[in-house]
């Protein structure tokens, strides 16, 4: 489903990578891992059509993402470093917008399951500034639960800062995911057991 | 394309309704420089009326500044804007959301505090509706061309200070022809020229501002 | 080290002008033009600045003063232009993803800025003896004004931005969003200057134009568009040194290894 050839990148005069290829088909796992400022974040930003290749091609089902936009955008779920959370709203409200966003509506039923889901059942209804850290976190993450019908999962960092209920919650949504044919690239400092049906990994130098 | 719009237009006026204070603020300080000037120059009544309508119109130009970087800075802070950005709804549509929802909580309300406004210089019902109609036309440039420059300096040292100094210029013409059609009410004649030329100026810039908006926001993020 | 300056195909290398893209083979050919436009800057000067202050005949009403606008129109001239030049390069960098194009552009804005800034003081330098005031709200100073304006905003921006790649490209999309208010904003000033009716003294309606004069005017254009090109020229390979100065081209020539 995508294809990567010759990616390389720059930030600010470094280049961080270059010649880096890769496919990833249906039910594929892609772990993204380097130490930090290794260009991680760059790597999954690319392929999320955020930022634009020094060198290189995206490809996904056959055709650049660059003149895809939102036809890509439509078939993709990106968690970025960055939560996306307003403050002023619940995180019942927040999880609402961001599928809209992505051009999804779901019932307030299926909202209340995904945050109970993901453990957040009890503050669905309060601003988000009253949350902590990792349930902000988890707010962004919760999307993940209605997610089924994206093809291509990308997700930055996805279990950092996550307690044992929330990280297994996680890990179960993307093995998920993985069995219905589902196409995930995630970045990790830490392991994680994922049964996927091809898994591979890239490692970034610094 | 009409449900993207819909979207981010109600997410913004809902945010800015739980952040009221921002939205109050900047209508005081709207009144505030309109009062600044009489104190500076005098209370003779034939100067104020024959100064009024520019100095609306610059009170409204800095006021608009104000407001500006809410625009986009928030949404650049917390990640919303990456999420816009590879929206399934297409950029475009998301800026022009954006645009209107930033007018209907700073251009409108200017707008419709106006002839208050007006009324302190004595201005004629004439002058008066001209002012309230030339703010309508001219406000939404001021939220196109101000969102522009907003976009540009998303994250720059010295924001709000330089989308000043950026905008300010390219607003000259809205300030020409607003004040200037208030000016012409005031002294009998038709403002028809001005006001049109008002339209014709916000019509180039609903074609020029969403283009050059996407392309900053996209170049803050490449 | 990355030394393209193209992202397009490389292969067909057919055209000098490509090869040239590259900061690395324009520096020493830059280097190599300056002198040149240096001495066509003298060249257009000399005869201009003879007729302007020894040829063209004394001004009835305004007496010798009045030379002063063998300075400020070509100013007033080269200030736009370079505005134009500059929103060009600024958006050939940004279609073509070129770096050269960006620095080019950032090149040209300080001379653009410089020559508003003459064309604002000579036209304070003429109003002065005159008209008895140092400033005239009319329409071309004024005009300048709001160029000058445009100048420090595309300078600013371009300066406050670290990443030189946003920084080009930021100013590149102010440079267009500029040049195409421009029109507006001259036609809009011109407008208000009619209406308020209170300048009765116009820099404008400047003596009627003897040929001398004109050709003075012309020389004196030429000249400072030399001048534009060769400290352009100049500022653009220290850009370029600034900018590549990890790359090993660079460190040779400095002598550092």
């Amino acid at each position: 489903m995508m294809e990567v050839r010759d990616l390389a990148c720059e930030r600010g005069d470094v280049r961080l990578f270059s010649g880096l290829e890769f496919s990833l088909g249906e039910g594929g796992l892609l772990l993204v891992q380097g130490p930090n400022g290794s260009g991680k974040t760059s790597l999954l930003r690319l392929v999320a059509g955020l930022s634009r290749p020094a060198a290189g091609t995206v490809r996904w089902r056959g055709e650049e993402i660059a003149g895809l936009r939102e036809a890509y955008a439509r078939e993709l779920l990106f968690v970025g470093h960055a939560n996306a959370v307003k403050d002023e709203f619940s995180a019942d409200e927040n999880l609402a917008i961001s599928l809209e966003l992505c051009g999804r509506r779901a019932t307030a039923a299926a909202r209340a399951g995904a945050l109970d889901r993901i453990g957040l059942a009890t503050r669905a209804s309060l601003p988000a500034r009253y949350l902590s850290q990792g349930q902000k976190r988890r707010v962004a993450l919760a999307r993940l639960c209605l997610a089924a019908d994206f093809p291509l999962w990308i997700l930055d960092e996805p279990f950092a800062a996550l307690d044992g209920g929330a990280l297994a919650t996680v890990v179960a949504l993307v093995d998920a995911h993985l069995e219905r044919g589902g196409a995930v690239i995630l970045t990790s400092h830490q392991e994680v057991s994922i049964a996927a049906r091809t898994r591979f990994s890239i490692a970034l130098e610094g | 394309m009409l449900g993207g719009l819909q979207t981010i237009v109600a997410r913004d006026l809902r945010l800015s309704m739980r952040r009221r204070g921002d939205v109050l603020n900047h209508l005081v300080f709207f009144v505030i420089v309109v009062t600044l000037f009489p104190l500076g120059v005098g209370a003779e009544p034939n100067l104020l009326r024959a100064m009024a309508p520019g100095i609306v119109w610059v009170a409204a130009l800095l006021a608009a500044m104000l407001s500006l970087q809410r625009m986009f800075a928030s949404d650049y802070a917390d990640g919303s804007l990456e999420q816009m950005l590879i929206s399934a709804h297409p950029l475009g549509v998301i800026v022009v959301g954006k645009f209107i929802a930033h007018w209907l909580v700073s251009g409108l309300p200017v707008t419709l505090l106006a002839p208050l406004v007006g009324v302190q210089f004595d201005l004629s019902q004439q002058a008066l509706a001209v002012l309230t109609v030339s703010l309508l036309v001219g406000t939404p440039v001021l939220s196109l061309i101000g969102g522009v420059g907003a976009a540009l300096t998303l994250g720059v040292r010295g924001g709000g200070v330089l989308l000043a100094l950026l905008v300010l210029p390219l607003f000259v013409p809205v300030l020409i022809f607003g004040a200037g059609g208030v000016s012409e009410a005031q002294a009998g004649m038709s403002a028809a020229p001005h006001l049109s030329l008002l339209g014709a100026f916000l019509a180039m810039s609903c074609v020029v501002a969403p283009w050059a908006t996407c392309a900053a926001l996209r170049i803050a993020y490449d | 080290m990355a030394t393209e300056g193209y992202r397009l195909d490389s292969e067909t290398s057919g055209s000098w002008l490509l090869k040239l893209a590259a900061p690395q083979a324009f520096f020493p050919v830059a280097g190599r033009m300056i002198p040149w436009f240096a001495v066509l800057a003298v060249l257009f000067a000399l005869p201009g600045l003879y007729l302007s202050f020894f040829v063209a005949p004394t001004d009835f009403q305004q007496g010798e003063a009045y030379r002063v606008i063998f300075l400020h129109v070509p100013a007033a001239w080269m200030s736009m232009f370079l505005y134009l030049v500059m929103a060009f390069w600024a958006a050939l960098g940004l279609i073509l993803n070129t770096r050269l194009s960006g620095m080019m552009a950032s090149a040209v804005a300080p001379t653009g800025a410089m020559f508003t800034f003459l064309a604002l003081w000579s036209g304070a330098l003429w109003g002065k003896p005159t008209w008895g005031t140092w400033w005239v709200w009319d329409a071309r100073l004024t005009s300048e004004l709001i160029l000058l304006f445009l100048y420090f905003g595309f300078i600013a921006l371009t300066n406050a931005i670290d990443d030189p790649r946003r920084a080009d490209r930021a100013g590149a999309v102010l440079a267009i969003v500029g040049v195409v208010n421009i029109p507006i904003i001259y036609f809009s000033v011109k407008w208000w200057n009619t209406l308020h009716q209170g300048a009765s003294v116009s820099l404008t309606r400047a003596p009627s134009m003897a040929t001398t004069m004109l050709v003075g005017m012309l020389l004196m254009s030429l000249a400072a568009w030399m001048y534009s090109i060769a400290v352009a020229l100049w500022r653009v390979r220290s850009i370029i040194l600034e900018r590549e100065r990890d790359a090993q081209w660079v460190r040779e020539l400095r002598g550092v290894q």
